[in-house]
């Protein structure tokens, strides 16, 4: 997460242009603009809808629809949280109310330093090590609020 | 010869530290100069015992667990590659009860093999199915599988071998398989476990797919949730494309099939087919009133074979065994065997691959050992967020398609979510409204709205206001929604709704929290979307 690049019409170009004769190529463009870069900037817009022949209102209007796409870059670190029906019969609302506190924001926003963003995610499929959390990339069972407390100080303590 | 020891890759056990405990191990094995080598498998399912450790002995493999990083060391002192007496140790992991009394046809490799070893694979008697079905005409393999019996994993029940035989039967220039490996009922990761702990057997059942109904092409639509298992499969089609299984001529037979693997992007409403299809098409994931099927009208308007991953991970031992052989699993029109998920507030949470049958109490008592929490089990909820919540009272209802039908349930891909008595239904109840307006896909009016609606009608209901009246808005409402959507997100969320006010009523009837104040986890979080 921390590695995302800041937006650069000429790496962009090269990403879409690695993908664009895919058949329906217009997610995996998406993800991997996200991955370069975090978020996918609005000026990709132009770029993609000339690249696969489609109108700037398709892409827009897709890049809308799913949760993941990010319309601004995240915090260096992102942690996503289970609060899907298995996680909840584990308690995974007091973590999360734990982790609203601790950071000083609520589920979908970044704080103010940059540092984290937290997203509620509905199900990792790791519902029998319920509450589930994704740090980065990297799944983390039975969490509870000192264990979230500890995955977050010891980002902290690296940054 | 070097000792083998099985370190688990599978995303819950690396949720659990399984990672730290591989490293400790190989640290331990160059420290001490031993013959051994550690191998990273797929997950036997067991996950209370996760990090779950085998060594690899002339007795068997030989189970340690859970396999704490600080614990190794003590692990080598007790001479664990040999089998050596520790606390920890399991005995034979094949012996320990929960896996020898389940029935693993789907799961047979599962935990066993190193996914990514295409040689494995094929010791463990992999790509024989595929092997026998290169010699049989196509028709004759859709017969195979629709004589097994095999109904649809993902949820809807529908005969696998039926959808199979009208791709087959629509001629059409180009056709696809599509594997729906959008998994996202609460509740549910056999998919994810088979991606990432046998991902060949998928690859195999989606070839049996393509030769059997004229399809060249291949989709595994992946979840964005399960990074992992697309890692997994991304690397298991690459090895199935080297050595000659996928490709312009599958195993010298003259037959192409390939396939590729895609990523979704956090839209539950994905794991319905057609949405599916639309977002593999580069679109919005909205979707298509049927008819036209996609057996008829798919992927790019193409006729397309679109089978959930268990079903396809079932295709092999169909045709290598016979359909006989599946068939003689299973009772009644649920025949074979069915991948129970115990999750949520259970003591002994995993996977238990069984012929149909078992009770929900078998299951949850049987197998899960009551609730983690240790305190009484108050409601179950089968088959994710559009599933019915049972209470105690249910729990002997038999896990097939028909019995669930008729209590307004369903069995779906198969998990079940237990709840201790600290649940308060009419909470959950908000929650399926909720998660309903979140994940509408916005094309039907009676989702997209009415979710929203019914999120009101029941903060309402639990406020008192006018409370005996807005229970029936709220039922006329959930009728409603049944009735008039046009797929299963709207259609049922109203199931987990009515059967929490049917089952549970005295959760509707507190008194109201004092004003300004809410219950806690009451607070409206629908607005903050990620």
């Amino acid at each position: 997460m921390s590695s995302a690049a800041v937006w650069d019409p000429e790496k962009a170009s090269s990403r879409i242009k690695a993908l664009e004769k895919l058949p329906g190529a217009l997610l995996p463009i998406l993800h991997a603009l996200q991955e370069e870069f975090g978020y996918i900037d609005k000026a990709a817009i132009p770029m993609i809808a000339k690249a696969l022949n489609i109108s700037q209102a398709d892409v827009h209007g897709t890049i809308s629809f799913y949760h993941d796409f990010r319309h601004e870059p995240p915090g260096r670190h992102v942690l996503k949280m289970c609060r899907a029906e298995a996680c909840q019969s584990m308690g995974c609302e007091k973590v999360i109310q734990h982790v609203e506190q601790k950071l000083g924001i609520r589920l979908g926003q970044t704080t103010a330093d940059g540092s984290f963003t937290v997203d509620q995610i509905f199900c990792l499929g790791l519902c029998a090590m319920s509450p589930a959390v994704m740090l980065d990339g990297k799944p983390y069972g039975r969490v509870t609020p000192e264990v979230a407390d500890s995955l977050i100080d010891s980002q902290r303590r690296r940054a | 010869m070097s000792v083998r020891v099985f370190v688990p890759c599978d995303a819950a056990a690396l949720a659990v530290g399984a990672d730290v405990v591989a490293r400790a191990i190989e640290t331990q094995i160059a420290s001490r100069r031993l013959d051994a080598q550690v191998i990273r498998n797929g997950s036997r399912g067991m996950f209370w015992l996760e990090p779950l450790v085998e060594a690899e002995t002339p007795e068997g493999r030989i189970a340690y667990g859970p396999v704490a990083p600080e614990a190794v060391e003590s692990l080598f002192a007790a001479d664990f590659l040999k089998g050596g007496a520790h606390r920890l140790r399991l005995g034979r992991t094949e012996e320990i009860p929960y896996l020898k009394n389940q029935e693993r046809l789907t799961f047979a490799r599962c935990g066993i093999v190193d996914p990514l070893s295409i040689d494995d694979y094929i010791a463990q008697d992999g790509y024989r199915g595929l092997e026998r079905a290169l010699a049989m005409p196509p028709a004759d393999i859709v017969e195979e599988v629709a004589k097994s019996g095999l109904r649809g994993r993902g949820g809807a029940g529908f005969p696998t071998g039926i959808k199979w035989r009208t791709v087959l039967n629509t001629a059409a220039d180009q056709k696809y398989v599509v594997c729906n490996a959008d998994e996202g009922d609460s509740g549910t990761y056999a998919d994810r476990m088979i991606m990432e702990g046998d991902p060949f057997v998928l690859i195999e059942g989606m070839t049996i797919a393509g030769i059997a109904t004229g399809a060249t092409m291949g989709y595994v639509y992946i979840r964005s949730e399960y990074p992992h298992a697309f890692r997994t499969m991304r690397r298991a089609v690459e090895t199935a494309r080297e050595r000659g299984y996928l490709g312009p001529d599958v195993k010298g037979s003259g037959r192409a099939f390939d396939v590729d693997v895609r990523l979704g992007a956090g839209a539950y409403i994905c794991g319905e087919e057609t949405s599916l299809l639309e977002s593999l098409e580069g679109k919005r994931g909205q979707i298509r009133p049927k008819p036209p099927l996609p057996a008829i009208e798919g992927l790019f308007g193409k006729p397309t074979v679109v089978n959930n991953v268990i079903s396809l991970a079932t295709v092999p031992v169909i045709l290598d065994k016979g359909a006989q052989f599946y068939a003689d699993f299973g009772l009644g029109k649920s025949r074979g065997t069915l991948t129970i998920q115990l999750a949520g507030n259970v003591k002994y949470g995993g996977l238990v691959e069984k012929a149909f049958g078992l009770t929900l109490r078998q299951a949850i008592y049987d197998y899960g050992g009551g609730t983690a929490s240790g305190r009484p089990l108050r409601a179950v909820q089968v088959g994710g967020p559009l599933g019915a919540y049972f209470p105690e009272s249910l729990l002997d209802t038999p896990l097939d398609y028909e019995a669930f039908a008729k209590l307004q349930g369903l069995v779906g891909h198969g998990g079940i979510v237990v709840f201790d008595d600290t649940v308060d239904l009419a909470k959950q109840a908000r929650f399926a409204m909720e998660f309903c307006a979140i994940e509408s896909c916005g094309k039907c009016t009676p989702c997209r709205i009415g979710s929203t609606r019914g999120v009101e009608v029941i903060d309402r209901i639990v406020a008192n206001q006018d409370r005996k009246r807005n229970l029936e808005v709220l039922d006329d409402l959930c009728e409603l929604m049944l009735e008039g959507s046009l797929c299963a997100l709207g259609g049922l969320t109203p199931y987990p709704v009515l059967s929490a006010i049917k089952y549970f009523p005295e959760d509707f009837s507190k008194p109201a929290p004092p004003p300004g104040q809410t219950a806690p986890g009451w607070e409206a979080r629908q607005e903050r979307r990620a």
